[in-house]
């Protein structure tokens, strides 16, 4: 095993117990005892114990000898229907930063279909040094298969540093596969990416356990290190129209399409509104809504507001509205401007969907729940009283 | 049909506390459970199986422990239970979870579809499926919602998006990751949970795989968590007092005055 501790110099004193982020730690007999299976070999405990009684060895991977022949960062540019998904430009942005750290030439890459003739003017204009575009009506629509072969073959050849790529349904579809093929790390979900200074490894921040712990990676010893990212949490760059880059255009190798798998519709049925994960401003509602006939006083302040509606799983559960409003855990991460929970207590499955909105407002009639807490604006009261108030206030 | 769902253990949710001093999970006497999303997935192999004939496989690479979730899966209607437990499986990440699963998934053999979850709450990547697929060479759907159509060695299902769904066809044997919305999933039988008293679990071993042990456990693992940090808790603002009417006033003038508005 690669933790061990030394009986004869523990001394009992319980400081690693407290420490170990998985519970895998306890005394037994007055010694530190690790349960093999909890254990994550992070390395906490041993930086903790007075006695250097605990050693953890970090196995790790054998270094792959042609790490230094990769360069350059690259953003997956995800596109629907010719439009660049909001979180691909928030990472060029973010790939910008990180390049300034360490010299680097940021790169987007993108698979269409050439419906939208400005795409790659618009990529550069947001970031980009250089776009690498594979355009062909076989790419119009996501296909798994098909684009991480494309993506796979694309950096096997050209051997990027660095591919980050938003942690969207195409995103956490296609970055495993191609992270496998490439047999590389591949970070999901993070929602922080600095360069260490030190040894010039892309350090990954992600929240893991539902939230209720943050896990800093590294993947030091295969290259590309990949990343999926998630929306929202950088700022993309205003347009700037005095960027100019080179468009490299590669041809669709035929071989790279695959026929195992195939769309054959697209369905957007949430268009009535504004999108939950592009939203500026939502609106979420829980159990206190009382029934599925409330939620159009949530719809009615979204309107006024120009944001879109969300809900808590008791909400969803009860029937009330869909499951795609759903935000939590098992339901959407958002981070919009402001978020406005309605009769939502705030358990950490639902605050975790949420936590990172810029402001949060409660409305509740209890205001010791975990909601009210956290709240930058904590409305203790009965909603179906003050929603209205609101969205008479907004109308005025 | 011949079906494998993947099925893994993991802390149970409602059960997870941080502890305030350290901000660190406690989970002594924290009990194991499936995790929630594969239970959807085995629902729907089930009525598939039930639907089409054929039978359920479920594989769990874990603790020798983690045998009491794949009795539950027996309880539930599936028909084997193969474990993967190995040390030389500890601290794998995705990459080497995914090539281990797919190594045991070669030696069980003969399937024509392998079903799981979308995410697992611990781990939180939704990496391991797609995982699978590629080491299987097979096709996958992920974020599955509604299977609509399931025969001729093709499976036409719904996948959901960010602005709705998608319909996509897949050709057979093909990975497919669901999300809670696909079913409801059953409670276990007198009938299930006598099965699952009686059967036997397979275990397997990194050498019955026939994995290439420099491909496990942290040895085969290209990332590597460095740093375990809990998150910065939120700190509470104001609170609006006063009455209804003065609430709604100041919350709508506190929004405009941040320029959020
Ligand atoms: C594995 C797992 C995954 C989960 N995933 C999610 C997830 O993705 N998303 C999610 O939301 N939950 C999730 N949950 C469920 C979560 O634990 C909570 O059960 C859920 O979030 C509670 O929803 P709620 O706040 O609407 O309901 P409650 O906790 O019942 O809160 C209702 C609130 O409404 C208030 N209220 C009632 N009437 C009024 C009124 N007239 N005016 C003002 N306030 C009123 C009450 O004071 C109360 O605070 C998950 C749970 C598990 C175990
Ligand atoms: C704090 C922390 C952060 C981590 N971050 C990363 C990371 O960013 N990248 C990375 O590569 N690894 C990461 N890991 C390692 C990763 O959690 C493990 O590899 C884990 O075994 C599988 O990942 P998951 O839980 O995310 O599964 P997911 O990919 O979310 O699981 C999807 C489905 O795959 C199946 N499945 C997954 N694991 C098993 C299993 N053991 N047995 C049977 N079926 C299974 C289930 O059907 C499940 O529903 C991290 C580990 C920790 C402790
Ligand atoms: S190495 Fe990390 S997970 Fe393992 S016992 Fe120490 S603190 Fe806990
Ligand atoms: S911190 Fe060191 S000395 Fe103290 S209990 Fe843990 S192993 Fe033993």
């Amino acid at each position: 095993m690669p933790i061990k501790i030394n009986k004869e110099t523990c001394v009992g004193c319980g400081a690693c117990v407290s420490q170990c982020p998985f519970g895998a730690l306890s005394l037994v007999d007055n010694c530190a005892f690790v349960e093999e299976t909890k254990c994550k070999f992070c390395g906490k405990c041993a930086t903790v114990c007075p006695c250097e009684a605990i050693t953890v060895v970090k196995e790790e991977m054998e270094a792959k000898d042609d790490l230094g022949s990769y360069k350059d960062i690259w953003v997956f540019a995800e596109q629907k229907k010719g439009q660049v998904a909001g979180v691909s430009f928030e990472l060029l942005a973010k790939a910008r930063e990180l390049a300034s750290q360490k010299p680097n030439t940021v790169w987007a890459v993108v698979l269409h279909d050439g419906s939208n003739a400005a795409i790659c003017d618009e990529l550069i204009k947001k970031g980009a040094d250089k776009v690498l575009s594979v355009s062909a009506p076989e790419l119009k629509d996501f296909d798994d298969l098909t684009y991480s072969n494309v993506l796979y073959r694309l950096a096997k050849e050209r051997k990027p540093e660095i591919i980050l790529c938003g942690a969207t349904t195409i995103g956490r579809a296609l970055m495993p596969r191609v992270a496998v093929m490439l047999k590389t790390g591949l970070t999901a979900d993070c929602t922080q990416l600095h360069i260490d200074p030190e040894t010039g490894l892309l350090i990954q921040t992600r929240p893991a356990f539902g939230g209720n712990i943050m896990a800093r990676i590294r993947c030091q010893n295969t290259r590309p290190q990949m990343a999926t990212v998630r929306h929202k949490v950088f700022a993309e760059m205003e347009p700037d129209a005095s960027r100019s880059g080179e468009v490299e255009a590669v041809p669709f190798n035929k071989e790279d399409l695959s026929l195992r798998s195939k769309v054959l519709e697209v369905v957007e049925n949430i268009g009535e509104q504004v999108k939950l994960t592009d939203a500026n401003i939502i609106v979420s509602g829980g159990r206190g809504m009382k029934g599925p006939e409330n939620f159009a006083l949530l719809k009615e302040l979204a309107e006024a507001l120009g944001g879109a509606v969300g809900a808590s799983r008791a909400a969803v559960d009860a029937g009330w509205i869909p499951y795609a409003h759903q935000v939590g855990q098992t339901g959407k991460t958002v981070c919009p401007k402001v978020y406005i929970a309605c009769g939502i207590s705030g358990q950490i499955q639902h605050l975790v969907g949420m936590q990172s909105s810029d402001v949060i407002v409660a409305i509740n009639k209890d205001p010791e729940c975990p909601m009210m807490k956290i709240a930058n604006y904590a409305i203790c009261g009965d909603l179906f009283e003050i929603i209205p108030l609101i969205i008479k206030e907004l109308k005025k | 049909m011949n079906i494998i769902v993947t099925i893994k253990q993991v802390p149970d949710a409602a059960n997870v506390r941080i502890n305030p001093e350290t901000k660190t999970l406690v989970r002594e006497g924290v009990e194991s459970m499936m995790n929630p999303l594969d239970a959807y997935a085995l629902e729907e192999a089930v009525r598939l199986k039930e639907k089409l004939g054929g039978k359920v496989t479920v594989v769990c690479m874990g603790p020798p422990m983690a045998e009491a979730v794949l009795r539950e899966a027996i309880s539930l209607g599936a028909d084997e239970a193969v474990l993967l437990s190995d040390r030389a499986v500890a601290g794998s990440d995705t990459l080497a979870t995914s090539y281990a699963l797919s190594q045991t998934i070669k030696k069980i053999g003969d399937y024509d579809l392998i079903l799981g979850g979308k995410q697992a709450i611990d781990g939180d990547t939704a990496q391991v499926g797609p995982g699978i697929a590629v080491n299987l060479d097979i096709p996958q759907v992920t974020c599955v919602r509604k299977v609509r159509e399931c025969a001729d060695g093709k499976m036409v299902v719904e996948r959901m998006t960010e602005e709705g769904y998608d319909v996509v066809e897949v050709t057979l044997p093909a990975v497919v990751t669901v999300v809670k919305e696909i079913n409801e999933p059953r409670i276990a039988s007198l009938k299930g949970k006598m099965a699952a008293k009686r059967a036997q679990i397979k275990v397997m071993t990194a050498a019955d795989i026939e994995a290439d042990l420099t491909r496990l456990g942290l040895k085969g693992s290209p990332t590597n968590v460095v740093e375990i940090f809990s998150p910065d808790a939120r700190q509470g603002g104001v609170k609006i007092e006063g009455a209804p009417e003065e609430q709604a006033k100041s919350l709508v003038t506190a929004l405009k005055e941040a320029q959020l508005l």
